[in-house]
């Protein structure tokens, strides 16, 4: 179950989506995620799924991999549904007890939906396809300019690109840990809240000492790897925009300008 | 001058109590001398808590000896100045393969030593294929280390190490989280590197079985070096070792017990090749 | 009888195309009071198995019963099923987690309801099995070194009186002398209370001179299941799967294939020394 969860999880295939520079993607994910508050029509809507559907045929990635990550909002996009459809004021359709569902009620929940699906989908296709270090790598390039303000860029991102190393770890041994307990007639489901919270000092106490542990061997190896820090180190892959880069930022603004045109010439 | 030279070191570990004085001192290492060539393949054995780790982290420079002096490739450990050529000098492989890999793909893990060391990027490249092959693992490239096995998480490890192009390499326990597979797999990456590459390795271990094709072994015990000598002269001594807590492979104390019930053999036989071979000739003069 | 399994098999990520059985139609019968190794490499499903046996881990298809019950029938009581079949994982660590040791053991028993006399006295019987005294009561768990850690986590175990105690390669990390302390302890608790007890290794040499009974999977299948000797004469398709048997085994074929009047079933030093001796028409001088 702790398994699921696909964040940073890097898919490798050899494919465009892969080749692209992070911050291309970066940039890329961000225009998408900002375009989908943008639509309230069905034409937007279409765009939005074609030029998503294109990125995730292009990225090589199977799409249940795609979509594992929706799991965790489900409870999330339920809720938001549920009050979208209720509370939009509207034309009636539909009426049962002292609850009304209007016409309106009903394509906000649809679009909420569809934003919130496609908001995930949209930021795991750029995870999967993008090594974490990677992707820091293009975060501390992409905001080298604040180096000048004193802010640790390299350091962040070094910490990231740790951060998610070790998190599916960090589950893996979550999950060792539960069962170690469970196994000793520990409880983690039943109580109230505070009776909760203390059944879970038995996994947190190695838990932690766990990951104090694993964050002490990893300072020293990567000491004894002559780390320093960020001076004087060079790229294994430094970031060179290539041509596809050109052409990812065109379709990019072609997508934007769809959208917009879209969103504009049929506003339902 | 040795390749490695330690004279009289001493390494103490100091435990403070709440008033910020000293309340107990621990010497992990207690007066060693060490010795090492170019090339040679050293092991060194010791139950755990024997002092073993804590003098294999300052081949590295990674601690710093209390006592004493050690000079890696002529350069003496204890100089601020030196750290980063001892470090370049004599590569680390830890026991938990886990925690020392920093990379989420193997070819960057691969790559972050020589970008530390500010290799052009032409030639990480370069330094990474060759190394990556050199351990069988060149086919795993594009991979996440956490797809991959014990033993081969720890050869992605020893290319890390290869890679920044050490002259030595320590082995810290490379094998002790590892199942007999992966133990097989790192120890013949090894002792390829060694033969191959006449790269220095200084192998930690308490498999015995892992020590049988080491040049020269030294046992450790209370920080101290309590027997030195070849694998054949080491193994021949079954009842010290065992006062070390440590063992001799099975096929050793085999010999020894046909040699305690009467038979002639000869002390140290490591393999169960030599051992019957041994037993044939005994019965043909029979 | 107190366990029996019907067919089990177990997928992980069923349903996706990273689906990989890890258990494949596994039948066994494990007799109270029987000493079993399970052995297999890493990733051969062993330890999948053992999570089935108390219930941490649902099965698939199948069936498992305890005492001829089935624990997968509606209403039985897991909570009971798991102080009965008491499962010491490999890495200590992962339990331990109170401010002493003494604390720490009576997690368990405590987690049944009982009263706290009755906690502390189990506590105090286990940790007296299995050799900790009264001076390691008020210890830290993570002061304890990997040995005691190991040994205090089997208390923690064993205060809960199981019926059966599954070892996760308890000797994993350990030096030679520790392991054996880890083993002989645990042996001589299967003989004093007629406990069922199933090892999990990869090491040969261990289960060998301990079991009665050796049950080695491969890919989520039983391979071999019998005493050792029986097993280890398969020794050929042991090392197919990664595996290999005891080093005396392949001393003894070897003599057998040079002609040597040997007895090849020995699987311990000692078995192997006396079939030597004999072979060589002496008798054991010792």
């Amino acid at each position: 179950m702790l398994k699921d969860i696909t964040l940073g999880q890097y898919y490798p295939r050899d494919s465009v989506i892969h080749r692209l520079d992070p911050r291309t993607k970066l940039v890329g994910t961000l225009v998408f995620l900002l375009s989908l508050f943008l639509f309230r029509s069905f034409a937007c809507c279409l765009v939005a799924t074609l030029f998503l559907g294109a990125v995730i045929r292009a990225s090589k990635v199977p799409f249940g991999f795609m979509v594992r990550g929706l799991r965790s909002i489900m409870v999330l996009l339920a809720i938001t549904m549920f009050f979208n459809l209720l509370l939009t004021p509207g034309i009636p359709v539909l009426r049962i007890w002292k609850l009304t569902v209007t016409r309106e009620g009903i394509l906000q929940a649809l679009f909420m939906a569809i934003r919130l699906i496609y908001l995930i989908i949209g930021s795991t296709v750029m995870t999967l396809t993008t090594t974490p270090n990677h992707l820091t790598d293009g975060m501390e390039k992409g905001l080298a300019p604040l180096n000048r303000l004193h802010v640790p860029v390299h350091e962040v991102s070094m910490m990231m690109s740790i951060a998610l190393r070790f998190i599916p770890i960090l589950m893996e041994e979550t999950d060792k840990i539960m069962k170690a307990q469970m196994a000793r007639g520990a409880d983690f489901e039943s109580g109230g809240l505070i009776k909760k919270a203390k059944n879970l000092v038995p996994l947190l106490v190695p838990l932690f000492v766990s990951a104090f542990r694993r964050a002490n061997d990893l300072a020293l190896a990567m000491e004894a790897r002559g780390y320093r820090g960020g001076q004087g180190r060079t790229k294994m892959k430094p970031l060179i925009y290539q041509k596809r880069d050109y052409g990812a930022y065109l379709i990019l603004a072609g997508y934007l300008v769809c959208i917009c045109a879209a969103g504009i010439l049929s506003p339902l | 001058m040795g390749f490695i030279k330690g004279r009289k070191l001493v390494y103490e570990y100091k435990k403070y109590n709440e008033e910020g004085g000293i309340e107990s001192v621990n010497r992990a290492v207690d007066g060693v001398d060490l010795d090492v060539e170019r090339g040679d393949f050293i092991a060194i054995l010791g139950h755990n808590g024997s002092g073993k780790s804590t003098l294999a982290k300052h081949i590295n420079a990674l601690l710093v000896p209390s006592g004493g002096t050690l000079y890696v490739n002529g350069k003496d450990t204890a100089k601020e100045e030196n750290i980063w050529d001892v470090r370049q000098t004599a590569g680390m492989v830890f026991q938990n393969p886990d925690n020392q890999i920093i990379g989420t793909v193997v070819e960057e893990d691969v790559g972050f030593g020589p970008e530390n060391m500010g290799v052009p990027t032409e030639e990480i490249w370069e330094r990474v294929e060759e190394s990556l092959k050199s351990v069988g693992m060149w086919k795993y490239r594009k991979a996440s280390p956490n797809r991959l096995s014990g033993g081969q998480k720890q050869r992605v490890a020893i290319a890390g190490v290869v890679a920044m192009h050490p002259k030595c390499i320590v082995l810290d326990e490379p094998t002790a989280m590892l199942d007999p597979v992966g133990r097989k797999e790192v120890i013949r990456a090894v002792r390829a590197l060694n033969m191959v590459e006449d790269v220095t390795v200084l192998l930690i271990t308490h498999y015995m079985e892992e020590v049988i094709y080491a040049d020269k072994v030294l046992v450790m015990d209370g920080g101290k070096v309590v027997m030195q000598g070849t694998p054949c002269e080491i193994f021949s001594q079954v009842e010290k070792l065992k006062g070390y807590r440590l063992d001799v492979p099975q096929v050793t104390l085999l010999a020894h017990e046909l040699k305690k019930s009467g038979l002639p053999l000869e002390d140290g036989i490591l393999t169960a090749e030599e051992l019957v071979e041994a037993l044939c000739q005994l019965r043909s003069n029979m | 009888m107190s366990i029996k399994i019907e067919h089990v098999s177990y997928s992980y990520g069923q349903g996706t195309a990273y689906e990989k059985k890890a258990l494949d139609d596994i039948s066994l019968e494990i007799p109270q009071g029987q000493f079993v190794g399970i052995i297999g490499h890493t990733g051969s499903g062993k330890s999948t198995l053992i999570q089935h046996l108390n219930g941490l881990m649902r099965a698939s298809s199948g069936k498992i019963y305890f005492h001829g019950e089935d624990i997968y029938r509606e209403g039985y009581d897991m909570r009971a099923l798991r102080s009965k079949v008491g499962l010491v994982f490999q890495y200590p660590e992962h339990q331990l987690f109170e401010v002493d040791v003494f604390s720490d053991v009576c997690f368990g028993p405590r987690n049944l309801g009982l009263p706290p006399e009755e906690v502390e006295a189990r506590a105090r019987e286990a940790l007296d099995q299995v050799g900790l005294g009264e001076p390691y009561y008020k210890k830290s768990p993570f002061e304890l070194s990997g040995g005691q850690k190991r040994r205090a986590a089997i208390a923690g175990i064993l205060a809960m009186h199981p019926e059966v105690l599954i070892l996760d390669e308890p000797t994993a990390g350990l030096d030679p002398r520790g392991r054996d302390e880890i083993l002989d302890q645990v042996a001589a608790l299967q003989k004093e209370r007629g406990m069922t007890v199933l090892l999990v290794s990869h090491s040969m040499e261990d289960v060998a001179r301990y079991v009665e009974r050796i049950v080695v999977m491969d890919d989520g299948r039983i391979r071999f299941d019998g005493t050792p000797k029986k097993v280890f004469a398969h020794y050929r398709e042991l090392e197919e799967i990664g595996l290999g048997a005891p080093q005396t085994v392949y001393v003894l074929r070897g003599l057998a294939e040079k002609g040597f009047p040997v007895n090849t079933e020995a699987t311990t030093v000692e078995e192997a020394r006396d079939a030597i001796l004999e072979a060589l028409g002496r008798r054991n001088v010792c």
